[in-house]
Order: C-alpha cells, then structure tokens, then sequence
C-alpha cells in the first residue's frame, strides 16, 4: 500500500510533524461524519501552508496517486472517506483568519477556519458570516465551499454559494486558481460558481473570501404547536405564499420532538404531533409586523398554540431542541441514518405520508426534522447495526424516501451531498447524457482523475447495474405522480 | 407566438453537427451591441417562448428560453411578486436565456442577489445534441455539479439554454427612495454604510451628483431607515426601471461605455464623476471613456469590459487563455458548435 518514493518527496517539502504514516494515529481519519463508510489512507499529510499543498498536489500527480481533500470531516456522505491507496490531505492545520475588511464587509480566511470562527472574529464589529450548518462549530469553511453548506438560515440568506465572493483553488496538476475576490463578478466563465458543492471533485480550496452582514437589529422565534403533521406543513407553504421570508421556518415530528425534550428540556410540547419553529429578523417595526401574521397564519392553518420568545435567552432555547435533535434522536436506538432529501414545499405533507407508510412497510421507526422553509427533509431512520439485517433494511428505507423526493420533483441531496453515500441514487436522479457531461467537467479539471475518486459521481457501469433493482423495466418509479 | 419549439432548435444543433457548421444563438437581438457577433447561422430562440409552470407559493417560476423578462415579470407582478434578481430587460425585449448568457443584474445586486443567485435549475442542449437538465425548482440541491451557475455569463458557448427556473420573491410592501445632493468623496462614505448598517436597502445608484438609495419593507421598518439615511427628496419608482433597464438618461450617450467591476467598499477613482453611473455601493461603475486606457488603477480581481460603441475590442470574448477554460468548452461542446468566435 505505502509507496516509498511518495513518501520521501513529501518529507522533503512538510516537516515531519505533517506527515502521518503510523496506523495507530491515522486511525481518526478513517472516516467523516458518516461512519459507516470506512477506510484506512496509507499517509496522512497536514499541510501548512499553500506551497505545501501545491507539492502534495504535484506529487501525488506525478506518481498517480489518488488525493482525497479533508477538511474537520464532519461531512454527512462520506464525502471525506479516505482511499486505500490514497493520500488524506486534511487542511485543519491552515485555520489563519487572513483579513477582516471592515470597508468592504469581507473575510478572507485559510480553508481550516471554522465556520463559526469566521462570525466570532468579526463580531465585535457587529458583523456575521450568514450560512449556519448546524456543525458550525467544528466545520471548516473549505468544507462549506466543497459541500455548498447550507444551515438553519439559508432560506433568507442563501448557502455558501451566495456568501463567498472568491476563493484560491489548486489543481491536481499544480496550478492556482483565482476565482472572484472581493468583486461581485469576473470575467469569464464562473468557475467560482462551479467549485461550490463540487466535493473536492474539482481542487483544493486554499482560500475564502465571504461575505459578511450587519447583524440584525431585532429578531423574534415563533413557536407553533399542531396535533396534525399535514397541518403544520401546510403552514409552511402559507406563510411563505404570503409573503413572509423568515430567517429560518423548522419543522419536527412527534418522535423528534420528544427525543429532543427528554434531552435537552427545551419546553416543548410533548404530545404535539408537530412543532414549526420560525424565526424572523429584521428590524423591530418589521419583526413585530411579521411575527403577527406569521400567528395568524399559523392559528388559522390550525395551530393549538403559538408561543413566541423576545429575548435571547427564550430564542436560544425553542432553538436548543431543534439544533440538538439529531443526538437526541441517536439515544432512541443504537444507530440512525440520516437522509437529505429536498422538495417543492408543496409536497411536503405526501412526502410525509409516504414516510410514514414506508416505515411501517420496513419495520423501523423514523424521525423527521427538517428545513421545512427550504423543502429539505430529514427523516431519520432508526435501527441497530448490531441486529441482523437492519442496516440494509435502513438503507433501503433511506433509498425508498430518496426515489420519492425525485419522482415529486425534488432532489435526493439538499445540502450534505452525494459523496459515497448517496452514488446509487444519483442514477435515479440523472440520465446517462448529464452523468456523462458530469465525467468531461471533472475531466477538464482533472484529467487522471486523482482527485476524491469514485465519490459524487457514480461512474455508468454501477448505473447499470442497478438498472434493474431502482429503475423498473427502464421507468421511473412512481410514473402515477406529475412531475415538476 | 410563444410555445414549445424545442423540437426543431434540438433538430438544428444536431444538424450542424453532422455538418459541423457554427450556430450563432439568438433570442430577441436586445444586446446585440455587446459584440463580439459569433460565426455561424443565426439559431434563433424567438418562439420558443412561455411560462412553463409557475406556483406562487413555491416562490419558483420556469420559463422557456425566448420568454421577455417583461412578460415574466408582468405574470409575477399580477401575484404581486418579483423575481429574486433584477437583469435589464433593455427595451422589454430581453429574454430570460439572454440574461443568463451575460449575466447582468441591476441595481439591487448588492442586496438581493444576481440572476447567477436566483437561479435554480437549466435545461439545455449541449453540443453532443443531448438535451439534459440540471438542478431544479427546489430551494436546495447539491446533487451533481452546479452546471447551471456555470451557464450565466458564459454567453451561450457551453450550450443552447431551452429553459430555466429562477427563484422568486413576495414585492416588497412598501418602498422609498431617499436621495442626496452629495460630492463622490461623500457618496462614497455613505455607501459604505450601506453594506454596513442593517436597512432593508434594495438598491443604491449614485449618478448626476445625487446618491439614490431605495428601501424596500414594511413601511415603519422604511421610514425607519429614511430617517436615519437623511433623506432630502422623494423620487418615483420609475427612476429605479430607468437604472435596471438602461433607459436613464446618462446611457444615452454615443461615446464608449465602460462597465467597471470594482471591489466591494471600494473608493471612487476618478475626477469625472460626472461621466459615470455607480451602482451597487460603489462595485458597478458605468463610465464613459474614449481611451481604451482606463483612467482607474484597479486592485485584484477589479476589471473594465467595453460596453457600448467601444470600437474594435475583442476583450468581451471568453477568453481561453487558461487551460481550464478551454478543456471545460470542449467538455460541453467538443466542435465548438455554439457561439463560435466568442471564445477565442
């Protein structure tokens, strides 16, 4: 597996320190935040500087190793599992805050900061980084750009995508790339655009430059409690028909909402069958305005109760059970899985449904949290990896909700990405011609494909292969449902 | 006039394949001023036009290629809605495959966000003859590449655009624009706080020595802000289509126009002032210069394009200078089918 020769030339450009070889001590990076896909790299380098990635980089080119970018591996697709034969470059040692421009309202940072270190440097000035995934304390924002992270907030202020303005990347075969600034545009194709979400398919991010915004004046979290799941989707589609942009609009089931309370005592309702959470920011005469509609939307589309939290510390905690749901969720059984479907809001209430029906169908219980505002769901289905059979039974379930969210017109990831997990599914969601363009569009960034191999994009055999389990007699599942 | 006339533009492409002849891809001819004119026979989109489905409580709209901008936000407005970026619509003869193509955005860029920014999903024709759709009409999608992104601004060579659907807004329930007869240095410093105070602000344009900042929200939330921005005058909304669409009187002019992307917070560099239009806090200039020579000294990334009656000028191509531009071209269109002589 080691490869000697490799080995010497990267000792000659990091100190010793960067390069691990010992099994004991490349163990922690066997995986990313999904920890059923597991693999062992030969080497793990931790650059520390750009001029050491670009020798990583070359290097490996020169030998055709596979390299597979890291960042605080808490990605939730494997994204970030490491390849036998490959080398793990993980970028947490590059975590240097570059500059704060107060002028310009911009951050330019190392890849290894994390996202919420981003927001900490510039508060005092009364600034903030907007996308929040809810791993923001432990992820890097070179994570963010490889995943086009999104978080709680995205539905008023967009994903990575919409708050970088430029980022330094370095290609497999050595070369800067450029891409924006500190401009709103450049000239061009938008390769800045291109490298957001594409999953270190592409190159290394070695610096970010984003955007940062005034924090908001006042900000206000609604609190609606329903006895009925379709109810409370509903809600969901009205308040945004009507004109209102919350700053985050949550949704959680039954199941959630009470793993959440027993754990982390948030005070939520404990017999509702669904809580929406809404939060609204803005100025006072705005938030005020807003957050009357928002209950009377809410009342109207048959809310028991809505409670609303002013000061911060009441904000904090509606939100300390929604933020802490998913470990409150993971004491209900020995292991979960996570999806990340996205759909039209319109469909959310079948979705639920068919979630529903399906967990019976597979024996294993399910709980959903989601993104309600954005249409991204994610149901998380409960098993034990321990019992026989469970652990396909909870993928299948996983791939079942997957197949439904594409045939309503939606997507099988909204924010954690394909990685390794999701390649299967991908086969579902694009023909053979787009999964081809995918393939030339890595190609012209990296010809021998060295770079995060095998993730992302399923190659056409494995397709085909599966041709016959997914795809039945060459239809599309659920061919009775409108597509749009 | 307007239908599904994707049929017969599929037929065409593959038509000059076989005959590995050029098509040069048109919709409604509104920027046909921005040059470089592509080789090849005219591929025409006027046609294959229409709203192919819209629901205004998804906040989504999708439209075929040839759609006007103006009929988009006519079917919008009746929703009172809007799209989430404001492209020119030149005339009202834009199409919704023309503004991804350049890429344009007006005067709220800054705040709301670019077509780039509102755009959700493509359907295009590559130049292998498949037609393939990328992205969707969901909020939130990272499946694949981000193949639509990479479709604005690059002026049709990746591809023939036959549909898109791009993120939609509730209109604003009341606005205001407030304005001030101030110098550049002063404008300047105000737009700066712009970016830095938290006002529902929709747009900021600085031309003929007065600063326009228009607030878009709930009325107290405006009028809260107006009276903290030191408001002199009251302007009508027309004066905000007239920026959008260059329809205000400063582009009348017959001398070359420039438009200059600056860094955002960045400091006016020119004494005339008064031949210039700024734009987004200060980052889009429109200057009026006869010498190809920019008299502005320009930081990383800051860049001029030739916009209007710049005479011989071949920088708005793509350039392929990088290898990487080239290699993605081929990846899309390997007989450089679309557009060609644009990317040179």
């Amino acid at each position: 597996m080691s490869n000697p020769r490799v080995l010497e030339l990267f000792r000659t450009h990091l100190p010793p320190q960067s390069i691990i070889t010992d099994q004991a001590a490349v163990r922690p990076f066997e995986t990313d935040g999904i920890t059923a896909f597991r693999e062992r790299p030969w080497v793990v380098v931790l650059p520390e500087n750009v001029e050491q990635v670009r020798s990583v980089l070359q290097i490996s080119h020169d030998h055709d190793v596979p390299v597979v970018t890291r960042g605080a591996g808490t990605g939730l697709s494997g994204g970030a599992r490491p390849i036998r034969d490959g080398v793990l470059l993980t970028m947490s040692k590059m975590r240097k805050v570059i500059e704060v421009d107060l002028e310009a309202c911009t951050a330019t940072v190392e890849p290894g900061v994390t996202n919420l270190a981003i927001s900490d440097a510039v508060r005092e000035h009364g600034l903030y980084y907007a996308p929040d995934p809810s791993s923001q304390i432990a992820c890097s924002i070179g994570g963010n750009v490889a995943e086009n992270s999104g978080g709680v907030h995205c539905l008023k202020y967009g994903l990575t995508v919409h708050n970088v303005l430029g980022i330094r990347v370095q290609t497999i075969e050595g070369e800067e790339l450029v891409l924006g600034g500190k401009t709103y545009d450049s000239p061009g194709y938008d390769l800045l655009a291109l490298m957001m979400g594409s999953e270190g398919m592409l190159g290394v991010v070695t610096q970010v430059t984003v955007k940062l915004l005034p924090e908001p004046p006042d900000k206000r979290v609604l609190l609606g409690v329903y006895d009925d799941l379709p109810k409370a989707g509903d809600s969901v589609s009205a308040i945004i028909g009507d004109g209102v942009i919350p700053a985050g609009l949550e949704m959680m089931d039954a199941l959630a909402i009470r793993a959440a309370e027993e754990y982390v005592h948030a005070g939520y309702p404990i017999d509702a069958a669904a809580i929406l959470l809404c939060e609204l920011d803005g100025s006072a005469s705005q938030v005020e305005a807003d957050a009357d509609r928002v209950s009377d939307i809410m009342k109207a589309k048959g809310a028991i109760n809505v409670r609303t939290a002013t000061t911060e510390e009441e904000c904090e905690l509606f939100w300390k059970g929604r933020k802490a749901a998913f470990p409150a969720v993971g004491r209900l059984a020995p292991d979960y899985y996570c999806m990340d479907g996205s759909v039209p809001r319109h469909a959310i209430g079948r979705v639920l449904s068919e979630i529903t029906r399906l967990s019976t169908v597979y024996q294993l219980p399910v709980a959903n949290v989601f993104h309600a505002g954005d249409g991204n769901l994610h149901p998380l289905v409960l098993y034990d990896a321990n019992k026989e059979g469970e652990l396909q039974r909870a993928e299948a379930f996983g791939g079942k909700i997957l197949e439904y969210c594409v045939a309503v017109g939606g997507t099988i990831t909204g924010e954690h990405g394909v990685g390794v997990e999701k390649l299967d599914q991908m086969c579902l969601q694009f023909s053979e011609a787009e999964l081809n363009q995918f393939h030339r569009l890595k190609a012209a960034f990296d010809p021998g494909a060295l770079m995060n191999p095998g993730k992302a994009v399923p190659a056409l055999a494995r397709c085909s292969e599966l041709g016959g389990m997914h795809v039945h007699e060459g239809k599309v599942p659920h061919p009775e449902l409108e597509r749009f | 006039m307007t239908g599904d006339d994707s049929e017969r533009l599929m037929a065409h492409v593959r038509s000059a394949m076989d005959s590995d002849r050029a098509v040069s891809i048109e919709g409604e001819a509104s920027k046909a001023f921005l040059g470089p004119r592509a080789d090849g026979e005219l591929l025409s989109t006027r046609g294959h036009a229409g709203i192919i489905e819209y629901r205004p409580d998804e906040l989504v709209v999708t439209a075929r290629a040839g759609t006007l901008l103006s009929e988009l936000d006519a079917v919008l407005g009746a929703e009172n809605q809007m799209l989430a970026c404001d492209p020119p619509r030149f005339g009202g003869k834009g199409t919704l495959g023309g503004a991804i193509a350049v890429g344009f955005s007006g005067p709220a860029r800054p705040w709301q966000g670019s077509v780039r920014d509102g755009l959700l999903g493509v359907e295009l024709v590559n130049g292998y003859g498949e037609r393939m759709q990328f992205g969707g009409q969901v909020m939130k999608n990272v499946a694949g590449y981000d193949v639509s992104r990479l479709m604005v601004g690059a002026r049709g060579t990746l591809g023939l655009i036959l549909s898109a659907s791009l993120k939609v807004l509730p209109r604003p329930e009341y606005t205001r624009t407030v304005v001030a007869a101030v110098d550049h240095v002063e404008a300047r410093r105000r737009s700066l706080n712009l970016l830095h105070k938290p006002f529902p602000i929709s747009g900021s344009c600085y031309v003929d020595n007065r600063l326009y900042v228009r607030l878009s929200g709930n009325e107290a939330a405006v009028e809260d802000a107006s009276e903290a921005l030191g408001a002199d005058v009251e302007v009508e909304e027309s004066f905000w289509d007239q920026v959008r669409d260059h329809e205000h009187p400063f582009f009348q002019g017959n001398r070359p126009l420039w438009r200059i992307s600056l860094a955002r917070g960045s400091r006016p560099r020119s004494e005339s002032s008064q031949e210039q239009l700024v734009e987004w806090a200060g980052a889009q200039v429109w200057a009026y210069m006869d010498d190809a020579q920019s008299p502005i000294e320009f930081g990383e990334g800051e860049h001029a394009t030739p916009f209007r009656n710049v005479a011989g000028d071949s920088s708005k191509s793509i350039s392929t200078a990088d290898k990487y531009v080239r290699r993605l071209k081929a990846a899309f269109d390997p007989q450089d089918i679309f557009n060609r002589g644009m990317v040179v």
